[in-house]
């Protein structure tokens, strides 16, 4: 055993007790919400019509929000990946506008979008007037604030994905006369499925848990705007047990879209 | 072996060189953090005479611009104790008690927090009322609604928020409503009063129910018509020195002064009512 191995040993022991202290950190929330929930009555809060109307709402505004990050950032990353032969400052200009929101903090997010397209906003005010369309306290500003916090996860994601691609694969396409956006389609996408399908993912589970922005910017009502998260956050203000409860089937769920779509749909991020 | 650093601060501290001095050094600047010394956060044990006493005062968001100046007085008159406050939504805050937040005295929005701290027997002896609030249409400055009372609520074209039903002035909303015989269209229940009145203040909504403190606070960023009934519904605030107080002598002495005449003033002033 040379002084390298035992070197190794001893760094593998100095991460280990941080690493413990991170897991726990993690993990031991959660434990203490399985621990502490009420098992008895848990089917009877889960059955409640308002808490089946706030996941339901909750999982169709968050698959939506999903759809349009994909449809939106997939572009955007293809855009930030090609932005090396642009000015600097541009391309940092860009990089920081799509990473900001992953450090704003959502009430902040919500506020910006309500002064950008609430009824006296920037573009609201101007919707409102010309089309009479108000977006605030609405299911479509629930998905805006939405696809607001969870764009980023999956530009970021694809972006990934695209500089770890091969390249030449593109290349070669292109010099055996592919249009660009034949190549685009059949050759960069397909290249970059599992990084896209990971970010849809995050995308997903950041939207399922959006609570900030959606709350401020679109506002509370059971059956319109009223999420899973803000059912959970107004429940304990009156009914503690109720939001453990209600806390566990967004933990449930969320734990679920990891696990199955993880293992069936990105062959590439699985262990 | 010791080597001295200087922080951005200019304050020096001394810390191993080693080989893993990067952690160690993290591991001391937490621990400088920890035991401060510019005395801001200390809490000396409650003798009589002690310099630095601090009392923590568990309010509601309500109660947040009034507490600053009734503290103002009392530490002025006080000069070796300081009133700190930890404002949020009155069931949070009992929530928070409950689950062991420590605290000198507990001022919520509602009789029904208190009766939970109560239940939970975390007050030190019991709880008296000092202020009463009641209810007020407020509306963006203009009336762009032309919103003139309570039924003017159910017209379902204008965009309406209501406290949610969980928090005291939802629960007082909803008896005044109820009490009109109204019927109102709400577009959002909001978590706590502030976030109902803030949406008033952005003009994102025509009308919205909350304190007539609230609507006074505002100022000209928003104007309170009266609601029919409302002095009916009476919201009240009660102030308890807590059980486990690190301060019982200075949170008594503070919480007197809430209940004092003078403190009485202050609070009328903002516009609340008498208890």
């Amino acid at each position: 055993m040379g002084p390298h191995d035992r070197q190794r040993r001893s760094i593998a022991l100095a991460l280990w007790i941080p690493a413990a202290i991170a897991v726990g950190l993690l993990v031991l929330p959660l434990v203490a919400l399985i621990v502490r929930a009420p098992w008895a009555e848990l089917t009877d809060i889960v059955a409640r019509p308002e808490i089946f109307q706030a996941l339901l709402l909750s999982l169709g505004t968050a698959s939506l929000a999903t759809a349009i990050c994909v449809a939106l950032g997939v572009p955007l990353a293809v855009v930030l990946t090609q932005a090396a032969e642009w000015p600097t400052a541009a391309r940092r200009a860009l990089r920081t506008a799509v990473t900001v929101p992953l450090v704003l903090p959502p009430v902040v997010g919500g506020v910006a979008l309500l002064l950008l397209l609430g009824r006296r906003g920037l573009i609201g005010e101007f919707l409102n007037e010309a089309f009479g369309i108000s977006i605030p306290f609405t299911p479509a500003a629930v998905i805006i604030a939405q696809v607001f916090v969870s764009m980023p996860f999956l530009v970021l994601a694809v972006e990934g994905a695209l500089r770890a691609s091969d390249r030449r694969f593109e290349l070669a396409a292109a010099s055996l006369g592919a249009s660009p956006w034949y190549t685009f389609r059949r050759v960069t996408l397909p290249l970059i499925g599992p990084g896209v399908s990971a970010g849809a993912l995050l995308s997903f589970t950041r939207s399922l848990g959006e609570f900030g922005a959606t709350i401020t910017f679109a506002g509370s009502f059971p059956g319109t705007t009223q999420t899973l998260p803000i059912s959970t956050y107004l429940a304990l203000q009156r009914d503690p047990d109720a939001a453990i409860a209600l806390a566990l089937v967004l933990l449930a769920v969320s734990v679920v879209v990891l696990v199955t779509l993880r293992d069936r749909w990105v062959p590439g991020v699985t262990q | 072996m010791g080597r001295e650093s200087t922080d951005g601060g200019g304050r020096t501290r001394r810390v191993t060189a080693s080989a893993r001095a990067t952690a160690v050094a993290a591991f001391a600047l937490a621990l400088t953090a920890c035991s401060g010394g510019d005395g801001a956060d200390t809490r000396s044990p409650d003798a009589p005479g002690a310099s630095g006493t601090t009392v923590v005062v568990y309010a509601a968001a309500s109660l947040g611009d009034v507490f600053d100046d009734i503290a103002a007085e009392f530490e002025s008159a006080h000069p070796d104790v300081a009133v700190e406050f930890s404002l949020g939504g009155s069931s949070a805050l009992a929530e928070q008690l409950r689950q062991g937040a420590p605290g000198d005295a507990f001022a919520p929005a509602s009789v029904d927090a208190m009766a939970d701290v109560i239940d939970a027997g975390l007050v030190a002896n019991h709880a008296d009322v000092f202020a009463t609030n009641t209810l007020q249409i407020a509306v963006p400055p203009g009336n762009p609604g032309g919103v003139t009372g309570l039924e003017d609520l159910e017209r379902s074209e204008l965009v309406v928020a209501l406290c949610a039903p969980e928090v005291p002035c939802g629960a007082a909303s909803e008896a005044l409503l109820q009490n009109a015989g109204v019927t109102a269209k709400p577009d959002t229940l909001e978590q706590d009063v502030r976030a109902a009145m803030t949406k008033v203040e952005l003009g994102e909504v025509d009308a919205a129910l909350v304190y007539t403190t609230d609507v006074l606070r505002a100022g000209d960023a928003a104007e309170g018509i009266d609601a029919v009934g409302a002095e009916s519904v009476v919201n009240s605030y009660p102030i308890a020195v807590l059980r486990d107080a690190r301060s019982p002598t200075a949170a008594r002495a503070f919480v007197d002064f809430v209940l004092s005449a003078r403190a009485a003033t202050i609070l009328e002033e903002a516009g609340f009512g008498p208890a």
